[in-house]
């Protein structure tokens, strides 16, 4: 009985940290229609220029974060403007095909300065443990990965239903028509949401260094895992991935409570299947994208 | 007309792949009228509005909106100059509450300054709108939605409106309602250009009129010159015009 209140409270926490892989992935979604394989490896980017910032910047996490985020907008900047905006009105393939060849490139470099060797950023919460007793114990670094993720996802949400941003954002993903008409350029739109989607997918990559570690290919293997918190919570839908994170984070980690951990993948991706099988578009869709 | 109209649209051709839809269009907007662009189905107006807003990209021609050049602009950059259209089908933005879609109608930088009062007066003008502020617009029946997309394009305080086929699928009695708002909205400085299919309505709102048939301007005048039979007679293809 412990140990299944343990797995549910532990895969609630890991949900969250799922979540803000995924978010940006359904953000991109969500607003141009474009599956962005690149996002992985852009995560593992910004998991690297953490870990590189906050060795310069005498150990300091926060700023190492801050600045990570301001290169990693204008990277994303630099992709949606200089490549995928050229492709995107040439339909949803030629976009894709693109970020699949970011993803390489971007994999390929970071081999080629940082060599294959596993990294991890320290954590200041690696080691304590915010709840211990004979029930449950929950780690501060779970917790603090969680209350991060959660304070993304909000923001995020916030942004995008309560903001200029964030309405002329949807407006382009309802009817970019229409939205041109309002005076909105849609393709600086884009430029934008692609900014917002690799600050936060750097936010994941900073908790997943911590937490899991990562080398220069790790980036697909989240992707992955965006992919599972997205389509579970609806492509498109902010608060969705976040839902979406936390049925995958439970679901993985009760599949390792009845069935071993070796069955924690499985089980994961077992349940991913079934929802798709009775909601084929996700649990939340709330941006229109038909 | 005058040269220095507000809108000057000279010599405009487009195509669709080897389909010309236009040939060699020339229109004059003049300051502070309603002008009407009549046509049926296929005539080619809406190949003409998405020419001169920069949806379709023009093979030939010119548009001029206050004496800039704005052919083949970006559609936003083209609105930033003060033109706005209505869209046909009234497409709103379907996620979005009355409210919000009508915020975003003043995007642009001059408009989000004066939003209060813009949003007021869109209020003013359709009172309908104001019972459902929170509403989404997909809940909108047809005429709401007509209303919601002309009070949105009204939000950008443009110089001109451009409202294509407000009477499609909606009962006369709200038809006739829109419009008379639309007389209002000119007495108020704005000039309006009003692309319909039924030739009776149109002629009776607007100052100066065309005619599109088959891509070409068949017919144009002064509507106090413009008899209904014989633009009928250009629209269906009849009599002289056969």
């Amino acid at each position: 009985m412990e140990l299944f209140v343990q797995s549910v409270i532990s895969g609630v926490l890991l949900g969250g940290l799922y979540a803000a892989i995924g978010v940006g992935l359904s953000l991109v979604f969500g607003i141009m229609g474009l599956t962005n394989i690149a996002h992985g490896s852009f995560m593992i980017l910004g998991s690297f220029f953490v870990m590189v910032f906050s060795r310069q910047l005498a150990g300091s996490i926060v700023l190492a974060l801050a600045v990570t985020l301001a290169v990693m907008a204008a990277v994303g900047a630099l992709t949606q403007g200089a490549l995928i905006n050229r492709v995107l009105d040439k339909g949803a393939e030629p976009a894709l095909l693109v970020t699949f060849g970011i993803a390489i490139v971007v994999q390929n470099i970071l081999q080629l300065i940082f060599g294959a060797d596993f990294k991890s950023i320290s954590s200041p919460f690696a080691s304590v443990n915010v709840v211990s007793t004979k029930w449950v114990v929950i780690s501060g670094e779970y917790l603090v990965n969680f209350l991060i993720s959660a304070a993304l996802i909000f923001i995020l949400h916030f942004i995008i239903r309560k903001t200029w941003l964030g309405r002329s954002i949807r407006a382009a993903s309802g009817n970019v028509t229409a939205a041109e008409l309002m005076g909105v350029n849609t393709k600086r739109t884009y430029i934008y949401a692609m900014c917002l989607a690799l600050v936060s997918g750097s936010v994941g990559g900073m908790l997943v260094g911590q937490t899991f570690g990562f080398y220069s290919y790790s980036g697909m293997s989240y992707l992955i895992i965006a992919f599972g918190v997205v389509v579970i919570g609806g492509m498109g839908s902010i608060v969705g991935t976040l839902i979406g994170g936390v049925i995958l984070g439970v679901a993985q980690l009760l599949g390792a409570y009845f069935f071993g951990p070796g069955m924690q993948i499985f089980i994961g991706y077992l349940t991913l299947l079934v929802i798709l099988t009775l909601k084929p578009r996700g649990l939340l869709s709330s941006m229109v994208r038909k | 007309m005058d040269a220095n109209a507000l809108m000057a649209i000279d010599g405009l051709s487009a195509h669709y792949g080897d389909f010309q839809a236009l040939y060699d269009v020339s229109m004059r907007f003049p300051k502070g009228k309603i002008i009407s662009i009549i046509g049926s189905n296929g005539a080619g107006k809406s190949t003409l509005l998405n020419s001169v807003m920069g949806i379709v990209k023009p093979s030939a021609g010119k548009v001029c909106f206050a004496g800039k050049d704005v052919t083949g602009k970006r559609t936003s950059a083209i609105v930033a100059n003060g033109i706005t259209m209505s869209p046909e089908g009234s497409s709103v933005f379907e996620d979005m509450s009355v409210h919000e879609n009508l915020l975003m109608g003043a995007y642009l930088p001059e408009a989000r300054k004066r939003k209060d009062s813009l949003l007021a007066r869109a209020y003013e003008i359709f009172p309908a709108l104001k019972e459902k502020e929170k509403q989404l617009a997909t809940f909108l029946s047809g005429g709401q939605r007509q209303m919601l997309a002309i009070g949105r394009a009204l939000m950008s305080d443009p110089k001109l409106l451009i409202c294509d086929e407000i009477s499609l699928g909606l009962a006369p009695v709200v038809v006739g309602d829109i419009y008379s708002r639309i007389l209002d909205v000119n007495e108020s400085g704005v000039t309006v250009v009003l692309v319909e299919q039924e030739v009776k309505r149109s002629l009776e709102y607007s100052d100066y009129g065309y005619v599109l048939v088959k891509g070409r301007v068949v017919m144009e005048g002064e509507t106090k010159d413009l008899s209904e039979e014989e633009v009928k007679e250009a629209y269906f293809g009849t009599g002289k015009y056969a």
